[in-house]
């Protein structure tokens, strides 16, 4: 037997197996990223997350100041506490990212996602789907005999649980933006 | 002509104009059809010279030899397509081993973007996981100030490479040129100074450190002269031991009284042991990395860290630290000397005496000791001889990777930094050869060895050709064992002894190959001849290839097996038939 304790000739042990087993608890977290307005940003920061092994729960990204040439990503991640860190740390080292902002530590944050969902459905179960949006507070934008499209705003939690009232009642797609967040207060 | 009239110019002529403002006086590259424009204004000029490779991929390896070798990042010129591709190898190397360079590389007219035109590749897209930041630049007013962009980025905050790419159209068309110090080179200005309540408990750990560490890497080097000035200051002052990551080497003496040895895998003994049973462990510019810390969760157990580190991503991305240090490795060392000074110079002598004489009985060990030979040509002691004979020489080490790369670490003494160029993060077979053409480039008087492996060295070969080209007398020192051995070295440790595929078949005859491109071969298999045939090679007024025909089962110790902590270190051939465990047991 050898100091590895695999026996010559038998191993089926891989020596490349280095992963460390004890994992912390697991966090989700919103992160604000204001990066240069310039091609390629995007797709650099999305190949961190994946370059790496981050998770992207979300992301959403727009320009938010013409003149000032920056774009802001909402990224919604999950990892442990030291994961956490080091996404924040790498993204931002990136030259093109200006800021990075922890939502879900700097304090209060608003979170707001749009979702559109197309129900089809006819009598009783058209009228409690029209019943329940109006619970939620969801607009109508299209309708006709047969189905409707709602459009909705909230947490992620809303909306999934819109979701799943709509299911059994016809629910044929749905388009979501991915999360925007801005910190409460100024 | 106006001021303004002269300033106008094509973009083919402020690449020139832009390289000559930043100071460079070489560039390495290969011409194709998307640079041609760029290669007519070389040729209308004399202030940088062109190296005219054989490969792109040795380019960016000899503008990486030239950067390690000169502190100054390195710049190379290729065209699009199949020259950028090539170059990928290049620009992770100097990714993961932090080298300031800037490649440019032809592009496809704008207009025909997207098309998949002849030779066109997404080189923006394939370059963007391994360059710092990549532009590719659609108008040529936008050019010259992305090229001042690009060397602030390369050589600011952790040094790294970047990639400019430009589409033949923009090439051809005329704009104003800006001048690097009216240029807008963005916002990216990484801190360099480090927290003065980080520094005050750094020095407070040094007061109080009964066995403490120094953990130094490539970041000293990288941070210039005076970080190393720095360091051996702080090492003399304070009297603690001292170990580098292969990276480092040169950064504190090998000569010096505190210096341990390298670390890691395949580090000394006692430098390993220090790492695994130091109260104080002080990390200056290296980044934890698995080679050195071998399985994370029993390392250094019973030590409070402090991480010196210009890159905030490396601070507690592996390892975690009680004391992180945000900033360039020379500004933190002059301010924790200042304060330590100040606070009257504190350290704990007698623990201090007692941690030295610990490390004396792990000297003693000799881990470094090889079963000598008079027969055949051990690897260890071609270095030995190597190191011997050109000692005090103005001398400038590369290497390739594996066993021989590693034995070069163990046996060469480094007393500069700058001066050992290897491939540490990606490790990649075939850098050593084109690297070592870039540092005598650089340094044309110097003597320049390669310490390559048979097999890493054919992967670059072809650059012999540059060598000749250029009169660039570099010598190729080659521990032949006839085999992948770093390969088969785990394959008998950790794979049964089934050597799959790492043999070396069919290799050249190295002298006749060495006639063929021109320069001179040198064939060497007996021990008694080995010192007069090195002699040979560092007489020779040109290129050598040296083919020294080692032994071919040797393995490289000490090593810590993947994922296995630092006290569980194989020292010699008897340990991996069952005796560390006994031994290791009564280690730290
Ligand atoms: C480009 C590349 N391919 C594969 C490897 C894996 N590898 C590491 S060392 C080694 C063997 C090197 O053989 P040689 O150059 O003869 O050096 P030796 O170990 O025999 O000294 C190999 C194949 C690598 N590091 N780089
Ligand atoms: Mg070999």
């Amino acid at each position: 037997m050898s100091p590895l304790n695999i026996k010559k000739g038998s191993t089926s042990h891989s020596a490349y197996d280095l992963r460390d087993p004890h994992a912390e608890v697991i966090e989700v977290h919103t992160l604000a990223v204001l990066v240069d307005n310039e091609s390629g940003v995007l797709a650099r920061v999305i190949g961190l997350f994946s370059g790496r092994g981050y998770n992207i729960e979300s992301l959403t990204v727009a320009e938010v100041d013409r003149t000032g040439h920056r774009s802001r990503i909402t990224v919604v991640t999950t990892g442990t506490p030291q994961v956490i860190d080091q996404i924040k740390a790498q993204l931002s080292r990136m030259v093109p990212v200006h800021e990075v902002h922890d939502l879900t530590v700097d304090g209060p944050a608003v979170q707001r996602e749009l979702a559109l969902f197309k129900v089809a459905g006819k009598g009783e179960h058209r009228i409690e789907a029209l019943r329940l949006a109006e619970i939620f507070r969801a607009n109508v934008v299209d309708s006709t005999l047969e189905s409707f499209v709602f459009e909705i705003t909230g947490t992620p939690e809303k909306i999934d649980a819109f979701g799943d009232l709509m299911r059994p009642l016809g629910l044929r797609e749905i388009a979501r933006t991915g999360v925007a967040a801005l910190a409460r207060g100024v | 002509m106006s001021k303004a009239q002269s300033r106008q110019m094509t973009g083919a002529r402020m690449v020139v104009q832009a390289l000559k403002d930043h100071g460079v006086d070489v560039v390495f590259g290969y011409p194709g059809g998307a640079v041609l424009p760029i290669y007519d204004e070389i040729f209308q000029q004399n202030d940088i010279r062109h190296i005219l490779v054989r490969h792109e991929q040795g380019a960016v390896h000899m503008a990486e030899g030239y950067a390690r070798s000169t502190g100054k990042p390195g710049v190379a010129l290729v065209t699009s397509g199949p020259g950028a591709t090539n170059a990928v190898t290049g620009l992770t190397d100097a990714l993961m081993d932090s080298i300031p360079l800037v490649v440019l590389s032809g592009q496809v007219p704008t207009f025909m973007i997207g098309t998949d035109g002849f030779q066109e590749a997404d080189t923006v897209g394939i370059t963007r996981p391994c360059t710092k930041m990549n532009w590719l630049v659609k108008d040529t007013s936008k050019l010259s100030d992305t090229i001042h962009q690009a060397f602030h980025v390369a050589t600011q905050g952790r040094p790294g490479p970047v990639l400019i790419d430009i589409p033949k159209d923009v090439q051809f068309a005329t704009a104003d040129y800006t001048p690097p110090e009216s240029a807008r080179i963005g916002h990216y200005q990484p801190r360099t100074k480090g927290d003065p309540e980080m520094i005050e408990a750094l020095v407070e750990m040094i007061e109080t450190a009964e066995r403490p560490v120094f953990y130094t890497g490539g970041g000293v080097v990288n941070s210039g002269p005076a970080a190393s000035r720095l360091l051996r200051e702080l090492v003399e002052a304070t009297g603690f031991p001292i170990t580098s990551t292969l990276m480092g080497l040169g950064a504190y003496p090998a000569s010096g009284k505190h210096w341990l040895g390298m670390l890691g895998m395949h580090g000394l003994y006692e430098a390993n042991l220090a790492m695994h049973g130091c109260d104080v462990m002080i990390n200056v510019g290296a980044r934890f990395d698995d080679r050195i810390t071998g399985r994370v969760k029993d390392f250094s157990p019973h030590s409070r860290k402090a991480h010196i580190d210009i890159d905030p991503s490396s601070i507690n991305k592996v390892i975690r630290v009680e004391v992180p240090i945000v900033g360039d490795v020379s500004s933190v060392l002059e301010d924790v000397l200042e304060r330590w000074v100040a606070r009257g110079r504190k350290v704990n002598r007698e623990a201090l005496a007692k941690w030295w004489a610990k490390i004396g009985e792990w000297k003693a060990v000799k881990c470094l000791s090889y079963k000598p030979s008079t027969k055949t040509i051990k690897p260890q002691y071609a270095l030995e001889r190597l190191e011997a004979l050109t000692k005090g020489m103005d001398r400038y080490i590369t290497t390739e990777v594996g066993q021989h790369q590693m034995w070069a670490a163990q046996f060469l003494g480094f007393e500069e930094p700058n001066r050992w160029m290897t491939s540490g993060g990606l490790g990649t077979m075939g850098y050593g050869l084109p690297a070592s053409i870039g540092v005598q480039i650089a340094h044309p008087e110097a003597l320049v060895i390669n310490v390559a492996g048979e097999a890493s060295w054919l992967m670059n070969m072809q650059e012999m050709g540059t060598a000749m080209q250029f009169r660039a007398p570099v010598k190729q020192f080659i521990l032949n064992n006839e085999r992948l051995g770093m390969v088969r070295q785990w394959q008998e440790l950790l794979h049964g002894e089934r050597y799959s595929h790492s043999w070396s078949e069919s290799l050249p005859d190295f002298v006749k190959l060495a006639e063929a491109f021109g320069c001179k071969g040198i064939k060497c298999s007996d021990p008694k001849d080995l010192d007069d045939a090195i002699m040979e090679m560092i007489r020779y007024d040109g290129p050598v290839i040296f083919d020294c025909l080692v032994e071919k089962h040797e393995n490289c110790f000490p090593m810590i097996p993947s994922g296995k902590p630092h006290n569980e270190m194989l020292l010699g051939e008897a340990d991996t038939q069952g005796v560390i465990g006994a031994k290791g047991a009564v280690l730290v």
